[in-house]
């Protein structure tokens, strides 16, 4: 086990807390470089969507394991990205200015939701979230002139100055350097002042707002920033899908996101890639092992919603702390090898605590 | 003249949404959790409804009935398995949970072989039945559902006001801790809440059933009862009632006077609208919090 003696304020926000991590991260990324020359080109493809679902997922961390607000609609954001890039992109735009664009437009919608999330709270705020989806949904369906509506509409290959990605493993670096760009941003905002701000309201709102935490700024904050890397994460979806049409933005949808920071752990911004991982790998899974099982239950349409459902309900109730809360259960196991006990990561329990009367 | 028809399909219609919300406010004030499986529940109810009638051939009474109980046993037998051990956790970890729950029943339904993907037709005595009265059209399945959720409204009144269970758990869900102090047993009627909220969504199914047939995706008009539950207050059983009303009714009349697409999104502007105009809803309360 590797004790760190910290001895200035400095070592306490470091990025890299100890040699150990900076070896493992360029391990990392050292695979993730040479991966185009390892993998398949289809899953070298699954690849490039994990890279994508996690930056959508880094955005929703920020918002609900961060801010503790809630999202049921963020399909809604990462459409709106989606189509302002492929429209951009259609125009003739370079692709990095495009996505710019994306990612901002995305940010001032998550604004306009943001704004009537500052009155409501908890479920209504889940509910806000989803009625604003729906409506965001039917109007990429309805907006026939600039979406295509329900007929779908083609995106164009990423290009900017003369240079195009129109290989996978092009693509894949694009996506690469966006992730690692967005991890980057996210990791040195959660230490910085706002960070910090965000998970004291997350905490509890009346304590941060009485230690002058602007509450409307922050949680506006909080939704812009969360929206725009889900618009760049839409950006780069529909080029890698080449094809979007309104019902990949669905509740399903949405849900799914949810789903996968919920899984990957929520307030850790390794659970968003975890999850992404997790996300992309289920369906993977589930039609790797079905030709193996019964066909009255692996030829079964609705056995990729049972796996799901059965999947989320066992996190919820065995690990709520997600995939990253049982990666350090295991670090911590080995690091403490014959001390382990099994209490130690177990919250303390409350009997039925009241929000209402809190 | 019209509009009176079309008033009157947005009732029929809102009763199920607000039976449904129903079921979302008996759990929200009970457990202070909010069930997104809701909708299924209802889908599972239609199902069970069509089990009892078609394959075992019970007559329609004795099928409603026994759907009902057969549902509200499965509501206490949830709270017992999964709902109860998370109890304490934040409300979103149950809000997933729900999700969960609201996947797996989806999918089991689907999972069943040659009925959960085709849509059925429930056998109801009162179908194809019209009615004329000077101009207007009804046919009887919506008088149904009108005459059945004012009866069951009636009948939730009664048992909240004057039995010794309504009482206790009203008594539960104003003050958990007080209520426990006083004797009454918290947790039995948070299984006896997930019962008969279990039960009021089979009752909608089966209500729903005759209009739109019995499907695997019927349980997603569960998310159009939660506008309903937020316009009446989320709070608030009469609430539930009155914003499924509103809702149904908005629905209908977008569905003819605005340009297509608006009926599918008019709950949802409604709710929007009533969030920023007033968050609390129609007959919410509201609370302060002390840190």
């Amino acid at each position: 086990m590797r004790f760190i003696f910290k001895t200035g304020y400095d070592q306490d926000i470091r990025l890299a807390k100890h040699g150990g991590h900076v070896f493992w991260y360029t391990a990392l990324g050292v695979v993730l470089l040479a991966a185009p020359w390892l993998l398949s080109e289809y899953l070298l493809a699954q690849l490039t969507f994990i890279l994508i679902y996690g930056i959508v997922g880094l955005g929703l961390m920020v918002l609900a394991g961060f801010t503790g607000l809630f999202s049921i609609g963020h399909a809604a954001f990462f459409g709106v990205g989606a189509y302002t890039q492929a429209v951009l992109t259609n125009m003739g735009w370079p692709f990095p200015v495009a996505m710019a664009v994306a990612g901002a437009l995305s940010a001032v919608v998550g604004i306009v939701v943001g704004l009537p999330a500052l009155r409501v709270k908890g479920i209504y705020l889940g509910i806000a979230t989803l009625a604003f989806g729906f409506i965001v949904e039917e109007g990429f369906a309805r907006w026939e002139k600039v979406t295509g509506g329900n007929a779908g509409l083609t995106v164009g290959t990423p290009r900017a100055f003369g240079w195009a990605a129109d290989t996978g493993p092009e693509f894949y670096f694009v996506c690469l350097a966006t992730t690692v760009l967005a991890t980057l941003a996210c990791a040195n905002l959660l230490r910085s002042t706002t960070g910090r701000a965000f998970v004291a309201i997350r905490d509890s709102e009346i304590s941060a707002q009485s230690m002058g935490i602007h509450l409307a700024y922050y949680k506006t904050l909080s939704f812009a920033i969360s929206a725009a890397l889900a618009g760049v994460g839409g950006a780069l979806y529909g080029h890698q899908l080449r094809f979007l049409s309104p019902d990949q933005f669905n509740i399903i949808q949405s849900i799914d996101l949810l789903l996968m920071v919920v899984i990957g752990g929520l307030g850790s911004l390794h659970g968003a890639f975890l999850g992404a991982i997790f996300l992309i790998g289920l369906p993977q899974a589930i039609s790797a092992v079905k030709d193996w099982l019964p066909p009255a239950i692996g030829q079964a349409p609705g056995l990729k919603a049972v796996v799901y459902g059965l999947v989320l309900i066992a996190f919820v109730l065995f690990e709520p702390l997600g995939l990253y809360g049982r990666w350090l259960k295991v670090r911590a196991w080995f690091q403490l090898f014959p001390f382990y006990r099994k209490g130690m990561f177990r919250r303390q329990k409350s009997f039925q605590k009241s929000e209402r009367l809190k | 003249m019209q509009f009176l028809q079309l008033v009157i399909s947005g009732i029929a219609q809102g009763c199920i949404y607000g039976l449904i919300a129903l079921g979302f406010v008996l759990i929200y004030k009970a457990t202070e959790t909010v069930s997104f499986a809701q909708g299924e529940l209802m889908m599972l109810g239609a199902f069970a409804g069509l089990a009892v009638m078609t394959l075992m051939g019970l007559p329609f009474w004795v099928g409603v009935v026994s759907a009902i109980a057969a549902m509200a046993v499965f509501g206490v037998l949830l709270e017992r398995v999964a709902i109860r051990p998370i109890l304490g956790q934040p409300a979103f970890s149950i809000v997933m949970l729900t999700i969960g729950i609201g996947y797996v029943a989806r999918g089991a339904i689907t999972m069943l072989p040659a009925i959960g993907t085709e849509t059925h037709t429930l056998p109801v005595p009162y179908k194809d039945v019209l009615w004329r009265a000077g101009g207007l059209v009804v046919n009887a399945e919506q008088v149904v559902v009108i005459g059945a959720t004012a009866l069951l409204c009636a009948l939730l009144f009664a048992t909240f006001r004057y039995s010794k269970v309504g009482i206790a758990m009203q008594a539960a869900s104003q003050n958990q801790l007080a209520a426990y102090y006083m004797g009454i047993p918290v947790r039995r009627l948070n299984s006896m809440v997930w019962g008969l909220a279990a039960a009021v969504a089979a009752i909608a199914g089966l209500l729903l059933a005759p209009i739109t047939f019995v499907h695997a995706n019927m349980g997603f008009i569960g998310l159009k009862a939660f506008p309903a539950a937020v316009v009446g207050g989320f709070g608030s059983l009469p609430g539930a009632i009155v914003g499924g009303l509103i809702i149904g009714v908005v629905e209908s009349l977008a569905g003819f006077y605005l340009p297509e697409g608006f009926k599918d999104i008019a709950a949802y502007i409604v709710v929007l609208v009533m969030l920023v105009v007033l968050p609390n809803g129609l007959f919410g309360e509201k609370l302060r919090k002390k840190v």
